[in-house]
């Protein structure tokens, strides 16, 4: 072996032994194990729904969730949009029920932990959530009226084992909501408080039991999750649970230099919360400003936790009670997507604007001025490398 | 002779190698920002020297995102409590140019300068920074606490 030869060797062991070193700092362990699936805390009770663990109602819930009766045409139910084989979502880049909507369809794993709903949180409990596309025209396009009706004719026994009795809906008009056409809203304000008090009251029970089943919604371990404890515990990663270099490099830049962690934070990876991170508005749809304009949706919304439909007491209203109303920081603002399942559901953001993940870094890399508001992103100029391998590690929060 | 000379070039070249690449190493990962001098106690002067304004979470330890309470005390400089005072809360994450992702109030006068801060929440690890802006029969001032999660 010439002397050249015995020196590439050596270099080249010494290069090995380079990547056989440690290759998290303390301050990277301690984030990564933050994100892992095992640091999730189980699902904290609502008190604003007294029936959310109750298993009939869930039961119940779960019937109404598949069941297309539960719509103005026949056809939609949630699970058009929410399917079950796909992580409760749809593929589209705009949702379509029984018209087309202007927002991405939102996978459901875990959502029961969030405090806030839809990509701009105009509603603030799971079940006051789900009565929103029941009456939108584009989504189920059903009148509350119909639906007590509804449930009376086909589940009223069920309803009552776990809601009680239900009113006298004999003289309730057939279509009526305070929402709707005008017709239904003419009707709605012909009925009597006590008959508007009571259809109300069985709407929001329906949302109580859906909600109650989809509690039961949650995110799956993944290949990262294994890693993440492994490198806990310092136990060595079992066959295809190791890591590549390559997504190494991608999980350093997500917990480190890309920032993704400040906002994907947690083992749902978001923080609840809302920002303008400068995705473009679709090109056809009609203005969306996203938290700004939800914030007084969301106050005005008479199945909140103020109103009189919520159970338990007040002091379950915190985030209602101390929420941001005002402030540029809210102008196209949306809801921090978790992470978790994505790499396997393009396309992304709230109006389906990017049809892949190379798309999404591509994003973050260059992080555009916003049409409105302000971007809370910085340029990151990552290399081909570094944006190929942050999306290598978000593939492994979907296998 | 030559051959044994041969390899401690060989090595010296390998030692600068190694240097060269854990000082790339070095250089392009990005270390957390230096934090160290940042104070973070919980009781301070205000800024014109007002008050002594100190604050204790209502539940021991400042959790990451979860609405919780903390309790605020103001004394005179002298050491009196301080009553019926206005408060009003705001901040943010300095370095990541957003504000409080809720708006905090004092909801409560507990006695003894004590007020009852409610719905503050940090829903992301680094540094927050609140302000408060006290206003009482002394006059008006302002106090920012630095919090690190
Ligand atoms: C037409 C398709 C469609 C139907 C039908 C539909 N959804 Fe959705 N869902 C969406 C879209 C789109 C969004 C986001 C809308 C927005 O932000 O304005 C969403 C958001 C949600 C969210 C919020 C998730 C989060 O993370 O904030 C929940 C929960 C939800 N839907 C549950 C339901 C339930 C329950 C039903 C049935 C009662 C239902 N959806 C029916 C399309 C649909
Ligand atoms: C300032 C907070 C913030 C930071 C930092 C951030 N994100 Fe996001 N992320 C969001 C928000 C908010 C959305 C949704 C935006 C929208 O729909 O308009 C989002 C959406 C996404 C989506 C799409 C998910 C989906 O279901 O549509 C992916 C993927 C993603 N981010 C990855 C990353 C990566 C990778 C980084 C780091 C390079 C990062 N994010 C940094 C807040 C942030």
């Amino acid at each position: 072996m010439s002397w050249f030869s015995r020196l590439l060797l050596l270099m080249a062991m010494a290069v090995l032994a380079g990547c056989g070193k440690p290759e998290f700092s303390d301050a990277e362990k301690k984030t990564i194990a933050s994100l892992a699936l095992n640091t999730l805390p189980p699902l904290k009770a609502d008190t604003t729904n007294r029936f959310a663990d109750v298993p009939a109602a869930a039961a119940l819930g779960s019937t109404l969730f598949f069941d297309t009766g539960m719509s103005g045409d026949g056809m939609v139910s949630c699970s058009t949009c929410h399917k079950i084989d796909r992580q409760f979502q749809d593929d589209l880049p705009q949702a379509v029920g029984v018209g087309r909507t202007n927002r991405r369809t939102m996978p459901l794993a875990g959502v029961a932990h969030d405090p806030w709903f839809f990509w701009d949180g105009r509603r603030d409990s799971l079940w006051a959530q789900a009565l929103t596309p029941l009456e939108n025209p584009l989504e189920h396009a059903g009148n509350r009226a119909a639906f007590a009706h509804y449930i009376k004719a086909r589940f009223g026994e069920r309803y009552e084992r776990i809601f009680g009795p239900l009113p006298d809906l004999s003289t309730v008009p057939a279509n009526a909501s305070p929402l709707g056409t005008d017709a239904e809203k003419a009707a709605w304000s012909a009925m009597s408080d006590q008959q508007t008090e009571d259809v109300n009251r069985v709407f929001a029970n329906i949302g109580k039991a859906i909600a109650a089943f989809e509690r039961s919604i949650a995110p799956p371990q993944t290949r990262f999750d294994r890693f993440a404890i492994d490198l806990a515990t310092g136990a060595k990663p079992k066959d295809d649970d190791a890591f590549s270099p390559e997504e190494i490099l991608g999980l350093k830049l997500f917990v480190g230099k890309a920032n993704c962690v400040t906002c994907h934070t947690g083992p749902r990876f978001t923080d609840n919360s809302f920002h303008n991170t400068g995705v473009p508005p679709v090109k056809g749809l009609p203005p969306d400003r996203g938290r700004i304009d939800a914030v007084r949706q969301v106050e005005a919304d008479p199945f909140n936790c103020f109103g009189a439909f919520r159970d338990g007491d007040a002091s379950a209203c915190g985030e209602l009670r101390f929420m941001v109303k005002a402030g540029p920081e809210l102008i196209r603002a949306y809801k921090t997507p978790s992470l978790r399942g994505a790499a396997s559901r393009a396309p992304y953001m709230h109006a389906g604007q990017f049809a892949s993940l190379d798309e999404v870094v591509a994003h973050y890399s260059r992080a555009p001025a916003s049409v409105e508001g302000v971007s809370e992103l910085h340029p990151l100029q990552l290399s081909d490398r570094e944006r190929a391998a942050l999306v290598a590690f978000l593939k492994t929060l979907a296998d | 002779m030559a051959s044994l000379w041969r390899y401690v070039l060989a090595g010296l070249g390998l030692a600068a190698l190694l240097a060269g690449i854990l000082s790339v190493v070095y250089l392009t990962t990005r270390h957390a920002p230096q934090l160290a001098g940042t104070d973070i106690s919980r009781s301070k002067t205000t800024a014109h020297g007002l008050f002594v304004a100190s604050f204790e979470p209502e539940k021991g330890a400042i959790r990451q995102g979860e609405l919780q309470s903390w309790l605020l005390t103001l004394k005179t400089v002298a050491g009196t409590p301080v009553q019926g005072a206005a408060i009003s809360v705001s901040g943010g994450m300095p370095q990541h140019n957003h504000g409080l992702p809720t708006s905090p109030q004092a909801t409560d006068y507990l006695g003894d300068g004590r007020y009852r801060i409610e719905g503050l929440k940090f829903t992301m690890s680094g540094l927050w920074q609140l302000h408060f802006a006290i206003s009482a029969a002394a006059g008006s001032d302002t106090v920012v606490f630095n919090v690190l999660l």
